[in-house]
């Protein structure tokens, strides 16, 4: 059958719009025998400057950009990317998509989602910012940080240095049933990583502060992310083991939201359908303590999670997860979605090159009204986690067992800094006896929790 | 041999590179280097019995660098031309601070590398599709075979192609063809409400035909289900400090967490590790030899040459408990002032070039394993593990155990859950008091982390007994 080959005109949408790119490429891909598509094409620049005791370390800067492509061919679908926008590689690319997508079988629930459904207005979630810096201030930033971290104590002798990074950076996302989309977004970061020396035994720890921002001037001081740095290396100073006990465990934000991380992860779709999940039938049920109920805001303004549209094109929205205790929803793409009987939550997740896949956009546990201090204080005897290393976290079983360290509380009080502990249990238990949840949530990423407190763990040491 | 590159694979001509290596070279520059890069990567994977999902993903690109004194500058570009290389240039020699202009280096001279340690044709590095659904649906029925606990199998096949060719202002073109492939396989079972899981995999710089070899593909999608059905029957792992025996291969990944990482000179040059300083010290017991070799032909962490062109080699870098070396990039070994060992790598021209491990692995020692399971009364017995993670500077490492049992009276006995094992590096290998005659490798499936980068590695170990090390679990 002879038939009209629609032609990718690559060059001209290099530094202008991709809207035209999007849609050459979804034509052809039809001429190729695909009864479905779409396309994501995102774009941006990035710079980094890492500074180290005072001098510029590393200073890296680049454009990028990268096109995927998704086919369907009726039941069938394959993937595809590439950063080669020429008009022979794509034509490629879209032919070799079509010819993957037929060597695979056909699932039943693959495709687009419904036409109906797509997004067709958003609101501007200010997430892009149009400051651009020169490279000196963004060496500026991080010297300032550094300095700062150094000035703070003198038991500060070294450093793993100070990095700023900032990007910017559009995706524009197009398909089949004619919906196009795209939005700008923009990031500036600054973290600090001292290194302090216990006088005597010259025994070194490291730490971090860090802050991102959509927002250039949202970013809070160099100076003060520096000097909080210091303050996590230094107290670290002097750590020793303690004895092996069940004890209660508090877990300060930056833990508590690798908690809730693990928590995001056990109610993704994907890990329900194929049954990898300790939360597996559990909608509708009592998963965690009375305490505790989790968002999941994608339109959140100026939030680091949050976009207008999702990896398919559907409106992101504010989703309940868990409200006191009870499991309400799972998060969901399309295709998860179809897999358990339910509808899309908008939480698609799309990495250029990948089929889509579900994650969070801003997944937060709510406040409640306790001081970290008064949680501490409820403590008798027991451990106050602040760092915590390893993978220790079987998804399945939700059981638990990660290297730790933080300090020791005795009669409410923080008394030495311990390390070279576990702390195990399993996380279906552990979110059920969250006994107390502080009052200070903070956003340093797309996940956040305020301070929890666990009744019991087992800490493993001595 | 099949890993001749010239530059025109990437549209460039020498005379392209030569010019922005001029143009990076400005006095205060020691050193620049051009990096370019094609990688074709696929995958297929499957669920549910059904191979549903295939993906291909292509990427060309050039890194380039300059570094003057301990800065690094370094730019990199999707686009190959002319113009994209001499704005990457002026951006990577920005750091040198210097408004002086080009300075000519020394033309390039093409060369090879010596060898070939994985010379896989590409037919075969990149087999046809439909031979990778069949080798995945095999996988599947085999496993469901193994036991009808089996309820659902996950199996990804994945390859990687990638070609690169270094530049550098020390006169060297050279260039590489690296191919790169991974099985894993994903099984989990099901009795009575109690749902476990069990994985298993394997790969390396091989072709397709080595997954078929002996059926090599059934043997791991046996062992997937056979750590998915024996965790079925496993009690709560112990909590505390008490004697541990590693069995041999995958285990290796002790070293690579609690010495590996604290050996790769950036750190020590910084003074940031635990291990900065201790070169000449003990730091391990006198049967530990521990070596970092990127020459095994195969093998997954192997390369012809480190992507800064340098062969890569064999670095003793514990001999008989005695720290004796680093392992070193270009940036590093100059600033050191010690031996280049061809550890320089990067996960893509997208990044910087760090020190980083190949094949990391501890030599075989003298005992029977059965005796050294024998000579622990109340301990455990780890066989396979999930991933690690080290502190640098404090030195504490931790790794956790997905296969493991108990030893009773010198007996294993009952298979535990996973626990994480912490300890601190520096002091670890001075526990070790027995190291078998059993030396293994893994089976080329470890993927290392540094700054955000990802590279492929290996790892092994013979059986060993660790005398005491604290293990996380729930039971006191």
């Amino acid at each position: 059958m002879l038939q009209e080959q629609t032609s990718i005109r690559a060059a001209e949408a290099s530094h202008g719009t991709y809207d035209q790119l999007a849609s050459d490429v979804l034509a052809r891909a039809k001429d190729c025998g695909a009864t479905e598509a779409d396309i994501v094409v995102a774009d941006g620049e990035t710079f980094s400057v890492q500074v180290r005791v005072g001098a510029v370390d590393r200073l890296t800067k680049a454009r990028e950009k990268r096109l995927g492509l998704r086919v369907f061919v009726g039941k069938r679908s394959a993937t595809t990317s590439t950063s080669d926008f020429s008009r022979e590689s794509l034509e490629r690319l879209v032919s070799e998509t079509c010819t993957l997508a037929k060597a695979v079988v056909e699932d039943q629930v693959s495709g687009l989602p419904d036409a109906v459904q797509m997004a067709r207005d958003w609101p501007d979630l200010d997430l892009y910012d149009d400051t651009t810096l020169g490279t000196e201030t963004q060496i500026e930033w991080a010297k300032r940080g550094e300095a700062a971290a150094f000035a703070a104590d003198p038991r500060v002798t070294n450093s793993e240095g100070a990095e700023f990074d900032s990007s910017s950076g559009r995706v524009v996302l197009a398909n089949s049933h004619g919906f196009v989309g795209s939005y700008k977004s923009s990031s500036y970061s600054l973290s600090v990583s001292p290194i302090a020396t216990e006088p005597g035994t010259g025994a070194m720890q490291r730490d971090a502060w860090y802050e991102v921002q959509r927002k250039f001037s949202r970013l809070a001081s160099a100076e003060s992310i520096g000097q909080e740095a210091t303050k996590r290396a230094v107290r670290r100073l002097g750590a020793r083991k303690v004895a092996t006990k069940r004890v209660p465990v508090v877990f300060d934000q930056e833990t508590a939201g690798s908690l809730l991380a693990n928590l995001c992860s056990a109610v993704s779709g994907y890990g329900l359908y194929k049954r990898a999940s300790f939360l597996l039938d559990q909608l509708g049920q009592t998963i965690a303590s009375d305490l505790i109920t989790v968002y999941d805001d994608g339109r959140m303004a100026g939030g680091l999670g949050s976009r207008p549209f999702d990896g398919e094109g559907l409106a992101t929205r504010k989703n309940t997860i868990v409200e006191r205790g009870v499991l309400k929803s799972y998060l969901l793409d399309t295709y998860s979605g179809k897999k358990l009987g339910l509808s899309s939550t908008g939480n698609a997740s799309r990495s250029v090159g990948e089929s889509p896949s579900v994650g969070p956009t801003n997944f937060y546990l709510v406040p409640g009204v306790k001081s970290p201090e008064d949680i501490i204080g409820s403590v008798k005897e027991g451990l106050y986690v602040t760092d915590l290393i390893g993978f220790g976290i079987n998804m399945v079983t939700g059981d638990y067992s990660r290297g730790a360290c933080g300090f020791w509380i005795e009669n409410g009080e923080l008394t030495y800094p311990v390390e070279e502990i576990t702390i195990a249990g399993n996380l279906k238990e552990m979110f059920k006896h969250i006994e107390m949840v502080g009052s200070d949530l903070v956003f340093r990423g797309r996940i956040a929790s305020p301070t929890v407190k666990i009744t019991e763990m087992m800490v493993a040491g001595n | 041999m099949t890993n001749q590159v010239q530059l025109t694979t990437f549209g460039v001509t020498e005379l392209e590179a030569q010019h922005a290596l001029d143009r990076l070279s400005v006095r205060d520059v020691d050193y620049a280097d051009l990096y370019f890069e094609s990688r074709v990567s696929e995958s297929v994977s499957m669920e549910e019995g059904l191979v549903k999902r295939a993906s291909k993903s292509i990427s060309q690109g050039v890194g380039v660098r300059a570094t003057a004194g301990e800065k690094t500058g370094f730019a990199y570009s999707d686009e190959l031309t002319k113009k994209d290389l001499e704005i990457a240039a002026d951006t990577a020699r920005y750091i040198a601070n210097s408004p002086k202009g080009d300075r000519a280096v020394p033309a390039p001279t093409q060369t090879r590398p010596t060898r070939d340690l994985y010379p896989v044709e590409r037919a075969q590095a990149e087999a046809a599709t439909p031979e990778r659904v069949a080798l995945l649906n095999e996988i599947d029925a085999e496993a469901r075979r193994y036991d009808p606990r089996i309820k659902n199998v996950m199996a990804s096949f994945n390859t990687e192609y990638k070609v690169v060719a270094v530049a550098t202002s020390d006169g060297t073109l050279v260039g590489d063809v690296q191919p790169l492939s991974r099985l894993q396989i994903t099984c989990i079972a099901e009795e009575n409400g109690n749902r476990q899981v069990g994985s298993y995999g394997g790969g390396g710089r091989v072709g397709f035909e080595w997954y078929r070899e002996g059926s090599r593909h059934l043997d791991y999608a046996r062992e997937a289900a056979r750590e998915a059905i024996l965790n079925l029957s496993a009690v709560d792992a112990p909590a505390g400090v008490m004697p541990v025996v590693l069995a041999g291969g995958w285990p290796g990944i002790l070293l690579h967490e609690a010495i590996g990482h604290g050996l790769e000179a950036d750190f020590n040059r910084k003074k940031t590790s635990a291990f900065s300083n201790l070169i000449g010290k003990r730091v391990a017991s006198d049967v530990c030899t521990i070596v970092d070799d990127g020459t095994l032909p195969f093998r997954r962490g192997s390369l012809n040459m480190d992507d800064e062109g340098t062969p890569t080699g064999c670095t003793t870098l514990i001999e008989k408990g005695i720290l004796r070396g680093y392992i070193t990039d270009k940036l590093n070994a100059r600033l050191m002032g010690i031996a280049l060992t061809g550890n320089g790598r990067r996960e893509s021209y997208q990044s910087v070039v760090l020190p980083r491990m190949t094949n990391t692995f501890m030599l075989a020692g003298e005992s029977d394993p059965q005796d050294i399971v024998r000579s622990v009364k109340k301990g455990l017995y780890a066989v396979s593990f999930g991933g690690g993670q080290v502190d640098i500077t404090n030195g504490k490492f931790v790794f956790s155990a997905s296969e493991a049992y108990l030893i009773e009276d010198g007996k294993i006995t009952k298979p535990v859950k996973g626990a994480t094992l912490i300890g601190n590096g520096p002091e670890i290998l001075t526990k070790v008091s027995m190291v078998g005659h059993d030396l293994k490798l893994d089976n080329g499936i470890g993927t290392c982390g540094k700054d955000g980068q990802s590279v492929p590695v290996g790892v092994g170990l013979p059986t060993l007994k660790i005398d005491e090390i604290t293990v996380g679990g729930t039971q006191g």
